[in-house]
């Protein structure tokens, strides 16, 4: 495409959808904003800052590690989601309580090992009920952080099999609304079901005092960055890559991406159908258990809320990443991540989910298809 | 009284013949369902039986009429036009902030308004349905399963908003560094952020029985009973009743029978209307209808606008009513109910509405924990008495069955929503109609199958022969 | 109103019935349109993705008449019915009907116009009964206006209205002779039921032109009898129609001029005993017997 005919397109939006128009001046605005903060230049127009001003890269630096952090988690439970919703054709809003389930058997694997390898003194029963405090971390007990990892996506796996057996499999056959409504009861049902074993109350779970951390200099500071917070990443990351080889080195993972794009031209190709939607539930539920212990690794607490609580961010970033895009779940949530971070910059911490939820609610509007375009990628 | 019966008539004959039976039916076997267990419990406690029945009586219509008010509004989405708003709690929480902000005095922390609190109250619907407009805008363009992202979303930015300290209008002083009133062109007010605001009245039926002056009704009564009051009051003390028992009683009588035969009517007259026609035919095929000549974005607007005013009037009178809410009364789960009630009666009935709201208010909701309750004294009066284990592991490891049923009478509201979830489930697979779903309730303000014209009618009606 | 003889009101429709039209309007159709096209399409064009389904098409329908529209599977017939009725957008072209331009307006202006279209795959609206669905379609209801829905004394007009129109419903259903269905729900009727539902309800709107797209899939022969029957009767009172059909010999047989579309493009223009000569035609659709 050349410069002209992007020209006359970018025109053309301008005219046509004068809303995405405004968003990019905002956008525009925004950057050089952040762009003139970062090397201190305040502008004022008339004794009015109008844009720059003064901001720490270190400050900075740190709002982008904590979205990124935020952002793989988001990304990763994405995949999932993103793919239920384009092979089953639903919305499924249970898809944050298989977050929590994972969350919650990780975590009691990882006690229990941790508890055996560090020769804590604790009775079984408050292990299992995830009741002794701040027991493992990385640094003291890694295998209870791999065995946790491991047992986070097998619960939520288990689970979310279960759960196909029982509520959707009887349910293939009615439309997308039902099967929501279906989700949402799934959802609480799960939700409070975990409640019931483990109490409402919020648990801390990793041993905070000894964790090393590197700081990152800026050369106006420096960003400090602890164990936990790298494990997440590079759990994340090689994770999104075996997805990445699952999918276009294997032929199951062709069979999926040929379902996402089109369930009854793969049914008539004979590519059997429920074997795919099984392995979407495995793949999704896995990915979905293992991005909760992981956010509760970072955070250090854990609570039967965590993954209703990160749902919409889920589903923000699946939007922005285009439905039924495994791709774009990871970078949409990636985005959402760090744009709800970023966001700081400009306003009170207390609206980046706001932001992060307006985001989603203009992509719906605006590029129903996802911003990195309407291209199935898988 | 005589407002509810004059709109009741206004329903057409064939609506009303078995439809007020069959919510009178629902309604009677709830009751004497309650008063049986009520009776019982107050009887193994001890306790004195009238002012327990009345206590939970009052308690029950409350629910009742909250969720077949909620319900009757959602329908006129969901049942009629198939707009999946699932961000009821946020039009809530816009109607119930709306009311306060507006009524609170502009001396208090957070400043208000410092309006009467009638017009707060219209002023607040207005809002809602504003705010109902904007939020429709996605509603014209978004598909179903699109929309209930939306407005869950929408809904959850309105609590988070609602929850920020940075409007929350409590720190007064303007050099102080959390100086948080908002003020637009010099009027002040603030959403009490997350320690929440407090609403007009705690007990609205003070305005029945403590109105002295018009003041009283303008800015909320205070001060002693009036003479109706002092009457009613007297009255149901001589029996055991306390006054707050009567105040909830005769609000919870009011919502029943007034504002959900209001918005009955309301609702039934929509429907029943070309109005109503059109949103059904919406909801069937949208493009059909476009096809017919039917400016369907406009009706979509109109019936988000109506429906959220309803939700925000809905909003005003159950979470408004208890003088003081915070953000956190609106959550998700608020809406779910909803769902959960409309769905169970039947979407697109407005009977069906109304029956759900009970069925959910008596059964799913309250009942839960009164079955718990009669079990926990069935139980104990057996066995002596009933172990409560700490923690679950507790319970499952002491291998003892009444140990398990301890902790579960424990939790019985937590195994509520367990409950809820399955019955949703439940009703998904085999009954996504609900217990009155499809039910003939024809869209058109005459009988369609009757043929008599226009002419003979009114020629009826004016005396003239009737050539039968 | 204007003069009777000027712009001739089609015969046995009242011409008070008419949706009121400006002078001027009228006058600006005289100048644009020959008398009698009430329908002009010019070089209309529709894309999706990588295939064009109408490349350019023009053609025009005259005033009471009954036209074909034929042409192999995928020609583009319904994606024009679709163009014209404000469904999709059209790239390219533009759309007269009696005189003005209704190229781009929304399908529910352009039926208010009085240009009504039925859908290949009838489109019923399957949770309403037949009543329903054919109260649903006359335009200038007073109850579609949420006050007059609610309102107590306004109510009284909206229930006198739909008395008259429910007689009118009924006289139209006696017609279709499906007056035995009227409270059945639509999503109950058999497939030709619901052809003559579609069309009976499209008519409901007071339309001056019809297009219908395959009227007669699905229907049994004696039931497609009584629909031609219909639409000549109504022809005869007046009404312009245009029809797609798969079958040649109905096409032949009943309509006085035929349009044939070919990949999107038209092929060919004019009487059945031209249409049946044409070797372009005879080619195209031997083309895909092959
Ligand atoms: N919504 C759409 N999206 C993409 N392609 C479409 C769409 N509608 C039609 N087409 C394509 O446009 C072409 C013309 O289709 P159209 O339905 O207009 O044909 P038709 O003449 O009505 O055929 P038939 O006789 O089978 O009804 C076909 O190739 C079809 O696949
Ligand atoms: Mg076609």
């Amino acid at each position: 495409m050349d410069v002209a005919e992007t020209y006359s397109d970018g025109r053309r939006l301008l005219v046509e959808r004068p809303a995405v128009g405004l968003l990019g001046v905002a956008l525009l605005y925004l950057f050089v904003d952040l762009m003139l903060r970062l090397a201190n230049v305040p502008v004022e127009l008339m004794g009015v800052e109008v844009i720059g001003g003064t901001l720490a890269v270190s400050t900075f630096g740190r709002f982008l590690l904590d979205g990124l952090i935020v952002g793989l988690v988001v990304g990763l439970a994405g995949v999932g989601l993103s793919m239920t919703y384009s092979i089953l054709n639903f919305a499924n809003f249970a898809h944050g309580d298989y977050v929590t389930t994972g969350a919650f058997s990780g975590w009691i694997a990882a006690y229990l090992v941790g508890a055996f390898t560090l020769g804590v003194e604790e009775p079984i029963g408050r292990l299992l009920m995830i009741q002794a405090p701040s027991l493992v971390s990385a640094f003291s007990s890694p295998l209870a952080i791999v065995v946790g990892i491991i047992l986070a996506g097998l619960g939520a796996v288990l689970t979310a099999l279960f759960l196909d057996r029982i509520v959707y499999r009887p349910m293939r056959d009615k439309g997308g609304i039902p099967l929501l409504i279906a989700s949402i009861g799934v959802a609480l049902a799960l939700r409070y079901a975990i409640v019931f074993i483990f109490g409402t109350g919020s648990r801390g779970v990793t041993a905070t005092g000894s964790i090393p951390e590197v700081a990152i200099p800026t050369g106006d500071g420096t960003i400090p960055m602890n164990l936990h917070e790298g494990t997440l990443i590079v759990a994340a990351v090689v994770l999104m890559f075996g997805i990445h080889f699952l999918l276009q080195r294997t032929k199951l993972g062709k069979a999926m991406r040929a379902m996402a794009d089109n369930k009854d031209l793969a049914q008539v190709t004979g590519i059997p159908t429920e074997r795919v939607i099984r392995a979407t539930w495995i793949i999704g539920g896995a990915l979905a258990g293992i991005a909760g212990f992981l956010i509760v690794l970072e955070r250090g607490t854990l609570s039967f809320n965590i993954g209703w609580r990160l749902l919409l961010l889920i589903f923000a970033g699946v939007i922005l990443g285009g439905i039924g895009s495994v791709y774009g779940a990871m970078a949409g949530g990636i985005v959402i991540g760090i744009a709800s971070r970023v966001s700081l910059v400009w306003i009170p911490s207390d609206f980046a989910r706001v932001a992060a939820f307006s985001v989603m609610i203009l992509v719906l509007l605006y590029r129903p298809e996802g911003l990195f375009g309407g291209v199935k990628t898988a | 009284m005589s407002v509810a019966q004059r709109a009741w008539g206004a329903v057409p004959d064939s609506v009303k013949e078995s439809d007020r039976q069959l919510i009178a039916g629902v309604l009677l076997f709830t009751y004497l369902l309650y008063i049986l267990a009520q009776t019982f419990l107050a009887i193994a406690n001890n306790a004195a039986i009238l002012p327990a029945v009345a206590n939970s009586l009052q308690n029950i219509t409350f629910l009742i009429a909250v969720y077949a008010i909620m319900a009757l509004a959602l329908n006129l989405h969901w049942g009629y036009t198939g707009l999946f708003n699932i961000g009821i709690a946020g039009f809530m929480a816009v109607g119930v902030y709306s009311m306060s902000i507006l009524a609170a005095p502009a001396t208090g922390s957070p400043p208000g308004l410092g309006l009467p609190i009638p017009v707060a109250v219209v002023g607040a619907v207005a809002i809602t349905a504003l705010v109902g407009g904007i939020a429709a805008l996605p509603a014209l363009q978004l598909d179903a399963d699109y929309l209930a992202i939306v407005t869950v979303g929408f809904s959850e930015i309105i609590r988070l908003v609602l929850n920020a300290s940075y409007f929350a209008g409590t720190v007064q002083d303007p050099e102080a560094s959390g100086y948080n009133v908002v003020d637009i062109f010099g009027i002040q007010f603030g959403t009490g952020g997350g320690q929440g605001i407090n609403t007009p009245t705690s007990s609205p039926a003070d305005f029945l029985y403590s109105t002295t002056s018009l003041g009283d009704l303008l800015y909320g009564p205070s001060g002693d009973p009036n003479a109706l009051g002092s009457a009613v009051y007297a009255a149901a003390e001589s029996v055991g009743v306390n006054s707050s028992v009567v105040n909830g009683a005769t609000y919870s009588f009011f919502l029943l029978l007034v504002v959900v035969t209001l918005y009955y009517v309301l609702l039934v007259r929509i429907g029943n209307s070309p109005f109503g026609r059109v949103l059904k035919a919406i909801r069937e095929d949208e493009l059909v209808a476009q096809s017919l000549g039917k400016d369907t974005r406009w009706f979509k607007v109109k019936v988000f606008m109506v429906g959220c005013a309803l939700m925000g009037l809905g909003g005003i009178l159950w979470q408004g009513s208890f003088g003081f809410v915070n953000p956190n009364t609106f959550r998700p789960i608020v809406t779910f109910y909803i769902f959960t009630a409309l769905i169970v009666g039947g979407a697109g009935s407005n009977t069906g509405s109304v029956i759900g709201g009970a069925v959910f208010a008596a059964f799913l909701f309250e009942g839960p924990r009164q079955l718990a309750r009669i079990v926990e004294v069935l139980v104990t009066s057996v066995f002596g008495s009933l172990p409560s284990p700490t923690t679950f592991y507790a319970a499952v490891v002491s291998l003892n069955p009444l140990a398990w049923l301890g902790y579960t009478i424990d939790n019985v509201s937590t195994l509520k929503f367990v409950f809820l979830g399955a019955v949703l489930v439940y009703l998904m697979q085999n009954r996504s109609d609900g217990l009155l779903g499809h039910r003939k309730e024809i869209a058109a303000s005459i009988d369609l199958s009757d043929r008599t014209p226009r002419k003979r009618e009114s020629a009826a009606a004016d005396g003239g022969e009737s050539d039968e | 109103m204007s003069d009777a003889t000027d712009t001739p009101a089609p015969q046995g429709k009242d011409p008070d019935e008419l949706p009121e039209v400006e002078d001027s309007d009228i006058e600006k159709a005289a100048q644009e349109t020959p008398r009698g096209l009430p329908l002009r399409v010019q070089g209309l064009e529709k894309r999706f993705g990588g295939i064009t389904a109408v490349d350019g098409v023009s053609f025009e329908v005259e005033e009471g008449s009954l036209t074909g529209l034929i042409g192999p599977n995928g020609a583009g017939k319904s994606t024009t019915f679709n163009c014209i009725t404000g469904v999709h957008d059209a790239d390219g072209g533009a759309v007269l009907f009696q005189g003005e331009d209704i190229t781009g307006l929304k399908p529910y202006e352009i039926a208010n116009r009085g240009l009504v279209r039925t859908f290949q795959i009838a489109r019923e609206l399957e949770e309403m009964t037949v009543l329903e669905n054919m109260m649903l379609s006359p335009r200038g209801q007073r109850g579609e206006k949420l006050v007059n829905a609610v309102t107590p004394g306004l109510r009284d007009d909206v229930v006198a209205q739909e008395t008259d129109l429910r007689e009118e419903v009924w006289e139209t259903l006696e017609f279709f002779e499906i007056d035995h269905l009227a409270e059945e729900y639509a999503g109950n009727l058999s497939g030709g039921q619901r052809k003559l539902l579609e069309l009976a309800r499209a008519l409901m709107v007071d339309p001056d032109m019809l297009l219908l797209d395959e009227p007669f899939a699905g229907v049994n022969p004696s039931l497609e009898e009584k629909l031609l029957d219909r639409i000549h009767d109504l022809r005869e009172q007046g009404y312009t129609f245009l029809l797609v059909e798969h079958d040649m010999d109905l096409i032949m047989e009943n309509c006085e001029r035929v349009i044939v579309m070919h990949q999107g493009k038209l092929l060919a223009e004019g009487s059945p005993e031209d249409i049946k000569n044409n070797e372009q035609v005879i080619e195209a659709y031997l083309g895909e017997d092959v």
